[in-house]
């Protein structure tokens, strides 16, 4: 893999088609509508699912299937959000989900950034062969050496401990290529001036790098956080205690074990995307940029 | 670098100070990096030539492993069954954030909102996307089925629960999960593509569907070439979803490659033999990057 292809920086996206005439009036307004149905039948397909788990975790269990379809609850059963907790661990599956996502994000955020510093502006004998060996491994999938990570990770006696889930998610290639490729825009000659005014590699990153880099820091936080909270296959081989369940984890034993409990499992299953929703509202644009400046991820 | 005599050692003072201030930026991140990604697909390589199985040492057994491979049914179906999946996978979700993509480009009221809602699906939660899709699902009582009685289908679909549905099921989740991430790559694209193509090809008297093949189309021909390279090793690694899903079931008609890996090494204690069933799926993932690379660049020529 090279890295000229996947470094090629994507503009950050301007919404909506901005850039374009509006000149094409008169036949526009036939293809509008037929924008305006596409569009609204999108959505409604895209939602469905939300919706339903909203409307279901609100209904009481007999009424969640139901011929014909009931589409809006009724009565309102509000209970299943107090019911879930005593029927669940959701607070020791939260609490271990949160204190995670938080360790990984700012291990993440800290190496990444420092490191993809290093390569985008340090030149130094051997470099873009270190780089190339972290963009490779973006295209290995993790399945395929799953096992042996597995095996070093019992050597080291960190499996079935929360550490095993900060080693594994913390010190990806992501970060270091969302960085780097963020460093890249920063023109060289301010790095250029402040080396003949004396500033060392660390003051540059530090005084000059990191405070033009906010932007490119909050995507990859809010990146990294989303993954690790949404992170399934990580916790499953990992960690054995209950106590150490993430909500992922957690959830999916709720499912299995009170399988016919159809509207309390769309509770938990609301609690559990719940965090991130509000954390895609609030951040969206970061969201947005951090995809489009990468491509890469997941 | 400067050839001068006299600069030379102030150079080689430079490099070596370069060469200490990179790693040092460098270190903390590769510690990591190096012992838990790349030690472990560099041994992945060993143990997939021995009989390891948790319990004492590993033993070399040459290609057993691979010959074992060669006449394992499961295995064959579990690699019929991720092609399956990929082939059905790539080119839905490819229209489908293409067409999305294009969609959004207009001057459209609530493209922004549209744009969120696309998006969401990609960062909800496998467990939570599998349960309430296995509910929309539901044969008898299922919103799908009951949609789908509603336009006339007669005998619809058993989905998760048969073995002919449950593939189709688990590629439409998949394609509606991850259309709006790569929906955002092709929209970052379409928007590289300079206004004034449009209006010369306008001039020129293009219909829609012209200005489609011969601007967008040949402008977008990077990002198509990156999505679908991403694309394929997402298919062919695909694994948590058809976990949480359909457990691989019924019977055998949605294993996939990665869930046979996870069967024999963390359920089975076959780390040697499932280790060499991860090669597989390494070199596939492998040699197809490889491979599209190679066509784009002689495209490119």
């Amino acid at each position: 893999m090279t890295t000229t292809d996947l470094a090629a920086p994507a503009p950050a996206i301007t919404v909506p088609g901005s850039g374009r005439p509006p000149s094409r009036r008169v036949a526009s307004r036939g293809w509008r509508l037929v924008g305006y149905a596409a569009l609204v039948l999108a959505a409604a397909g895209l939602l469905l699912p939300f919706y339903w788990m909203v409307v279901a975790s609100l209904k009481t269990n007999s009424d969640v299937f139901t011929i014909p379809i009931t589409w809006l609850p009724d009565p309102v059963v509000w209970r299943n959000y107090l019911d879930i907790w005593q029927r669940s661990d959701m607070t020791t599956w939260l609490g271990n989900t949160l204190l995670l996502s938080m360790v990984v994000t700012l291990l993440q955020v800290v190496t990444g950034s420092f490191a993809a510093y290093g390569f985008a502006r340090v030149r130094f004998p051997g470099r873009n062969a270190l780089f190339l060996a972290y963009v490779g491994t973006i295209a290995v999938p993790w399945q395929s050496y799953m096992i042996p990570q597995f095996i070093l990770m019992s050597k080291l006696q960190l499996s079935n401990t929360l550490w095993s889930i900060v080693a594994i998610q913390a010190f990806g290639a992501f970060g270091v290529f969302l960085m780097k490729q963020f460093y890249e825009t920063i023109p060289e000659e301010l790095s250029e001036s402040a080396r003949v005014d004396g500033l060392s590699e660390f003051g540059i990153y530090r005084r000059i790098m990191l405070p033009l880099s906010r932007p490119a820091l909050a995507s990859l936080a809010l990146l990294t956080f989303v993954t690790t909270w949404n992170d399934y296959l990580g916790p499953l081989i990992y960690l054995r205690s209950p106590e150490l369940r993430t909500i992922q984890l957690g959830l999916n034993t709720f499912i299995s074990q009170y399988n016919a409990e159809y509207a309390l499992i769309m509770t938990g299953s609301v609690l559990s995307v719940l965090p991130v929703a509000v954390i895609f509202l609030l951040g969206q644009r970061y969201f947005i940029e951090g995809i489009a400046t990468t491509g890469l991820k997941g | 670098m400067a050839t001068l005599p006299s600069t030379r050692p102030r150079n080689r003072r430079l490099v070596s100070r370069n060469t200490v201030a990179g790693w040092s930026f460098i270190l903390p991140n590769f510690v990591g990096f190096a012992v838990l990604t790349l030690l472990p697909v560099l041994v992945l390589f060993y143990v997939a030539f021995t009989n390891w199985n948790v319990f004492g040492a590993a033993e070399w057994t040459g290609t057993a492993n691979f010959r074992r491979m060669w006449d394992d049914a499961s295995f064959w179906t579990a690699l019929r069954n991720t092609v399956y999946y990929t082939v059905f996978h790539i080119p839905l979700t490819l229209a489908a954030s293409l067409g999305l993509a294009l969609l959004l480009n207009r001057k459209l009221r609530g493209v922004r909102f549209f744009r969120t809602v696309a998006f969401f699906p990609y960062i909800t939660s496998i467990v939570a996307i599998a349960v309430v899709w296995n509910q929309l699902f539901s044969p008898e009582y299922g919103p799908i089925n009951a949609l789908l009685g509603a336009v006339g289908v007669d005998n619809a679909p058993g989905w998760t629960t048969s073995s002919t549905w449950s593939m189709p099921a688990v590629i439409i989740v998949g394609t509606w999960r991850y259309m709006g991430y790569y929906m955002l790559l092709f929209l970052a694209g379409l928007q590289t593509i300079p206004a004034q193509l449009y209006e010369a090809a306008e001039t020129d008297g293009a219909t829609p569907w012209q200005r489609f093949v011969h601007v967008t189309l040949p402008g977008l021909r990077h990002t198509t070439f990156f999505v679908t390279v991403l694309l394929t090793i997402e298919s062919f690694k695909v694994f948590d979803l058809i976990l949480v899903m359909t457990g691989g079931g019924p019977g055998q008609s949605t294993l996939v490659l990665s869930q046979y890996i996870y069967q024999k090494s963390f359920e089975e204690n076959q780390f040697g033999y499932a280790s060499a069933v991860s090669i597989v799926l390494f070199a596939i993932c492998f040699s197809i990057t490889v491979i599209q690379f190679m066509v784009n660049k002689r495209r490119n020529s």
